[in-house]
């Protein structure tokens, strides 16, 4: 059984099918692409998956058990972490403290604890800032860990997103165009960081992204939106050649 | 080097201790000298009790980002509480110890309406908040306008109508009566209990702020959506804000209370409570040393004016705005970090951070 089992998944806005029929199934430790034109619906999905909306039909099964119905918080508690195509971080918090928010089920203490100060205190939070910081330094944010979130540049930013999600203890991360506003340079590097991230910590990862040779050049399996409708699924390589899938680019540039 | 940065929001917590506890030493010694003016030195327990309004408006507000319009009400709940208390336990058990509980209970009831609020009202998106407990601090006010509660020998007894309803035997007494509030309290708040609760509730906020439950609130504040994308129960967080802030309120109307041996509703209303906001929007929004130091100077300012007269109002106004500048201009709030780091430094070195 894959990890990520999605099936005929579906959302109407007011008579708008956004998305329909959506099926995809993720296997633990894959990287897959979500790819297609604007308004195709991909960052809904995204929303679908995580709770943020709810599904007006079909499943979603996460090892095993259906999340649909499922506030975004303990879809996530269930292992489904993700990043925002509008970047969201706490700006008014340090970047260490974005990191320990998302360390909130994995490293606990009571409210009490915190008030009283007890030793429990200093011990948990001596945990969270060591974890933080080695996650903070996978993306070469360290340096950074005491400054507003708000003041790093934009790229930063999208790789601190990363970074908190991944902080959650995802099963499956996904992850909301993590390239865009990245010069090649820092394109070039988050792929390394993705790659190394799913090998690390041996998690799936479902990734949407305009940058085609991004996508090509990383992904294992992609499936093409348009439309709210899935019209290609498969390796890069037939994707990239299926006429329906170079018809629906075209026709989006048209 | 890195620990020494991730130590920060301890040392701003130890310079905020830092100041109450110089500012009440000055005072001690002044006051000691003889030259506290009598009418600021029968300010000096509110005081005690709207900074800790001010410190806990800001954690609603500042820190949770809800608008909170009806504070005062929580104060007035926390006021009545303290002082039925008070009035009931005074003749049976020493002074101290009847204190200690009627700020519990204060506290406590403060707290419990808090919750029943926010229960409700906290689960919406939106400012709901501001519009329900702007209503709360009108209705509780009223309410406690036209509450009677008299004692007699077989026992308490209430009505919302007036007192002779109370039906009394000729043992009883009347307790709250109605517009004319509570009477008889002993005043047994003192500028040290001020001091005390100040630090208190200090401790309180800053810790709850630099904590796990402190993050999880703030995250709330920066971006609901992604607060919830990485487990954050959003409800619970905002609950136990909230209530904590009602709490703290509570705690500072009880202290209030007993600086006076008459206790009426009107003192809290609709002015009160934008009174609190307006101190911790000058202070700054989330800054909560800013807040004890903004809610102490416009307290006071307005005795210190009196020899202006007519000019009185301008000054005020002038030293609002000033304040309000020195905490919202980027170029004065680099100048001040700079400063705090400096005055802080040699504090850390010496602990050999
Ligand atoms: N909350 C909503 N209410 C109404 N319509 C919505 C809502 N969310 C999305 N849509 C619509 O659903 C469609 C798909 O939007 P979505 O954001 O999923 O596209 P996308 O594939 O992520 O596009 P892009 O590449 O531009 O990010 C769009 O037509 C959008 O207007
Ligand atoms: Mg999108």
């Amino acid at each position: 059984m894959a990890l990520l089992e999605v099936r005929n998944l579906g959302i109407t806005f007011g008579g708008l099918h956004a998305v329909e029929k959506f099926s995809v199934s993720v296997e633990k430790g894959q990287l897959y692409g979500l790819i297609g034109p604007n308004g195709a619906g991909k960052t809904t999905v995204f929303n679908l998956l995580t709770g943020v909306y709810q599904p007006t039909e079909g499943e979603i099964v996460l090892d095993g058990k259906s999340i649909v119905g499922q506030k975004p918080a303990v879809i996530n508690k269930a292992g489904i972490a993700r990043t925002f195509q509008n970047i969201r971080l706490f700006k008014d918090m340090t970047v260490l403290d974005n990191v320990k928010v998302a360390l909130h089920n994995q490293v606990k203490y009571s409210a009490l604890t915190g008030v009283l100060r007890l030793p429990a205190y200093f011990k948990q939070e001596r945990v969270m800032n060591e974890k933080a910081l080695s996650l903070l330094k996978i993306f070469d944010l360290e340096g950074e860990a005491a400054q507003m979130a708000s003041s790093l540049p934009y790229g930063k930013q999208r790789k601190l997103e990363i970074a908190r999600a991944l902080a959650t203890g995802p099963k499956l991360l996904l992850l909301d165009e993590p390239a865009a506003g990245m010069n090649p340079n820092e394109t070039a590097e988050l792929m390394e960081i993705v790659r190394l991230v799913r090998d690390r910590f041996g998690i799936a990862i479902l990734l949407i992204e305009h940058d085609m040779s991004f996508v090509m050049g990383l992904c294992e399996r992609i499936v093409v939106l348009d439309y709210g409708r899935v019209i290609a699924e498969g390796d890069p390589e037939t994707v990239r050649t299926d006429p329906k899938v170079i018809a629906a680019y075209l026709g989006g540039e048209a | 080097m890195k620990i020494k940065s991730l130590n920060h929001n301890f040392r701003r917590s130890l310079v905020t201790y830092g100041i109450v506890i110089a500012a009440f030493a000055v005072i001690q010694i002044i006051s000691g000298m003889g030259m506290l003016t009598n009418s600021l030195s029968g300010q000096l327990v509110p005081i005690c009790a709207y900074i800790i309004m001010a410190v806990s408006l800001n954690l609603t507000v500042g820190i949770l980002g809800e608008l909170s319009l009806g504070h005062a009400g929580f104060m007035s709940v926390g006021a009545f509480m303290g002082a039925f208390v008070s009035v009931c336990l005074t003749d049976v058990m020493p002074g101290w110890l009847s204190l200690t509980l009627a700020l519990l209970a204060g506290t406590a009831a403060a707290a419990v309406i808090g919750l029943l609020i926010g229960i409700p009202v906290l689960r919406l998106q939106g400012d709901y908040l501001a519009i329900v407990t702007l209503a709360f601090g009108e209705i509780i006010k009223n309410l406690l306008n036209s509450f009677y509660v008299g004692r007699d020998a077989s026992g308490f007894h209430f009505s919302l109508k007036d007192a002779p309803s109370l039906n009394l035997d000729e043992t009883g007494e009347i307790i709250i009566n109605g517009a004319q509030g509570i009477t008889g309290m002993p005043r047994s708040a003192t500028f040290t209990l001020g001091f005390v609760l100040i630090l208190i509730t200090l401790a309180i906020v800053q810790n709850l702020i630099d904590s796990r439950t402190g993050r999880a609130i703030m995250s709330i504040r920066d971006n609901r959506i992604a607060a919830e994308s990485v487990g954050v129960n959003i409800t619970k967080y905002k609950l136990i804000g909230f209530s904590v802030s009602a709490a703290l309120a509570g705690l500072a109307g009880a202290m209030y209370a007993h600086n006076f041996s008459t206790l009426v509703a009107r003192k809290f209303d609709y002015n009160t409570s934008i009174l609190v906001l307006v101190f911790i929007v000058v202070g700054g929004l989330g800054n909560i040393r800013g807040s004890v130091i903004a809610a102490a100077a416009l307290t006071v300012l307005p005795e210190l004016l009196r020899g202006f007269s007519d000019y009185r109002m301008l000054v005020y106004a002038v030293v609002l705005i000033v304040m309000m500048l020195f905490n919202q201009s980027p170029q004065l709030a680099a100048w001040r970090r700079k400063w705090t780091a400096k005055l802080t430094r040699g504090q850390a070195d010496g602990k050999g951070a």
